[in-house]
């Protein structure tokens, strides 16, 4: 692998420890996928936020750092917290859990990283550009990128996307190269998709799939943000999907080679099946919503549904702060509140200790969240569209 | 024998080998450095300055920060040596500055045997039997 003299100055520890192991982490993992240079990054994204992801190592490990001086050269967003960091006394969340949380998030804004604690970070004000070589590893937020608005990155570890935020560079393989952007499977989808969750059961489907292959959709006649966002969130968590493309939508379908690719037909059959695959509990404790982080428009479009409603059960909409400013602004918080449901900024039902909460069934319209409560948060889940799922906490 | 430097450093210590992948979250106790992974070859015995010897990680990617906090608590490996370094591994023994090879016929490490690694130039040595 190339280096420049600057870049071999790192390693012979000219910036200090903390530069020199980050840099080496870079090189080291470039030459396991045979990288040939390191290349800047526009932006990072950090995952291993939540306490209960990265426990007492990942926290001591941070704290380290940060206390070595660790900066961060470019801007640098985080994945979900493990609890609202603002609210969560209020919504029940433990005590010395928030005590844990609140050292991790000190150690990241001392290193200069925005505590900005969310998946969707191109909602929020991180918005790369079309080609842009950035860093991210929150599995949805890489797939949106690179599908939907054209930027360039791997499925980035934690720790790797902090060296890549502390360097402000990535080695060069993979989905930063043109040639693997091209597709592997062509999906022809003969069923109309109405709800968010259809594009969830879809992804779901597909993942498994394809794995970590890139899928050419057809047939997908129209979608939102939205809906590509529960598309590829569901596809990077049943498979290891990090771009995609469909024809007419995405901003690379027209330029990538279409040929000699295998067909897999997905009917109304196949989502119905992953429906019921995905549906392993009875009677939600609770439903949350917002897996990836809920826009305006879906919180938005929940408010006015749960309008005038008694809620017997809670929903949860999980978002970032950002969109719960806006929120709160034009009314929809207080909407909601009243019916009986919570907005809940910076953390989502995965990361969060949502089991030892006292939940046990979770409803939710997301194929990524169906695919980890059961393993990561011990839930029994429903799998549903928004509509069924209000009806039956109300 | 000769392999692929992942992170510099020498080191000397008795090898203990495991045929199976290791995947490090939840499978150490990081205060002292045993393993308690159910089931698995290495169960019950203590890794804290040997040379562990592995085909490959596995698991969870906070294995990285499981490392780190295993040479934190001085009950790391002294070196570690690899048929393959996956990026868990690598990331971990980097971060921990623990002398890391890989491309090694591992075949070849028995348990107990005594190990020179030079990581530097990528160079294992089995100097007693």
């Amino acid at each position: 692998m190339y280096l420049t003299k600057e870049e071999e100055k790192i390693l012979d520890g000219g910036e200090g420890e903390v530069p020199e192991k980050m840099l080496r982490l870079l090189v080291r993992l470039g030459e396991i996928y045979g990288a040939d240079k390191m290349i800047p990054v526009g932006s990072v994204q950090v995952a291993g936020v939540s306490y209960k992801s990265i426990a007492d190592p990942g926290t001591e490990f941070l704290e380290d750092i940060a206390k070595k001086g660790a900066k961060v050269k470019v801007l640098t967003y985080l994945n979900p917290a493990g609890m609202d960091l603002e609210n969560w006394e209020k919504l029940g969340f433990p005590k010395d859990f928030a005590k844990n949380q609140l050292r991790i998030m000190n150690a990241f804004k001392s290193m200069g990283i925005v505590t900005t604690t969310t998946c969707t970070p191109y909602l929020a004000g991180n918005l790369p550009r079309f080609r842009e070589h950035i860093a991210w590893s929150e599995s949805s937020a890489v797939c949106f990128s690179n599908s939907v608005i054209g930027a360039r990155t791997n499925r980035e570890g934690g720790p790797s996307a902090l060296a890549a935020a502390i360097i402000g560079k990535t080695p060069n393989y993979g989905l930063h190269i043109w040639e693997n952007r091209q597709p592997n499977f062509h999906i022809k989808v003969d069923t109309d998709l109405k709800f968010s969750s259809d594009f969830g059961a879809l992804g779901y489907f597909v993942g498994k799939q394809v794995k970590d292959k890139n899928p050419y959709f057809t047939g997908i006649k129209d979608a939102d943000t939205d809906q590509l966002k529960a598309l590829g969130a569901a596809m990077a968590a049943s498979g290891a999907v990090a771009l995609y493309h469909v024809e007419g939508l995405t901003p690379e379908a027209d330029l990538v080679k279409k040929d000699k690719l295998e067909t897999i037909t997905v009917g109304k059959k196949e989502l119905d099946e992953t429906y019921a695959k995905l549906n392993t509990g009875k009677d939600p404790d609770i439903v949350i919503l917002g897996c990836p982080h809920a826009s305006l428009k879906e919180i938005s479009t929940l408010a006015e549904k749960l309008k005038g409603k008694h809620l017997k059960k809670p929903i949860w909409i999980c978002t970032s702060r950002m969109m719960k400013e806006a929120a709160d602004r034009m009314g929809f918080t207080d909407i909601i509140e009243k019916a009986g449901g919570s907005i809940v900024a910076d953390t989502c039902m995965v990361v969060s200790p949502i089991e030892n909460m006292g939940y046990k069934v979770t409803g939710v319209n997301s194929g990524k969240a169906a695919n980890y409560l059961p393993g990561f948060c011990k839930q029994g889940v429903v799998f549903a569209d928004i509509d069924k799922l209000i009806e039956v906490q109300s | 024998m000769k392999g692929r430097m992942i992170s510099p450093g020498k080191a000397k210590g008795i090898a203990i080998v495991s045929k199976e992948p290791i995947g490090f979250y939840g499978s150490f106790d990081i205060k002292t450095g045993k393993m308690i992974e159910k089931g698995h070859p290495l169960e019950g015995k203590n890794i804290k300055d040997k040379i562990l010897v592995f085909p490959c990680g596995k698991g969870s990617t906070v294995g990285s920060y499981v490392i780190y906090g295993l040479k934190k608590n001085n009950v790391a490996p002294a070196g570690i040596i690899n048929k393959e370094t996956e990026t868990i591994v690598a990331t971990g023994v980097i971060l921990a500055g623990i002398p890391c090879v890989d491309k090694i016929d591992i075949e070849k490490i028995k348990d107990g045997d005594t190990i020179q690694l030079d990581a530097d130039k990528g160079i294992v040595e089995i100097v007693k039997k």
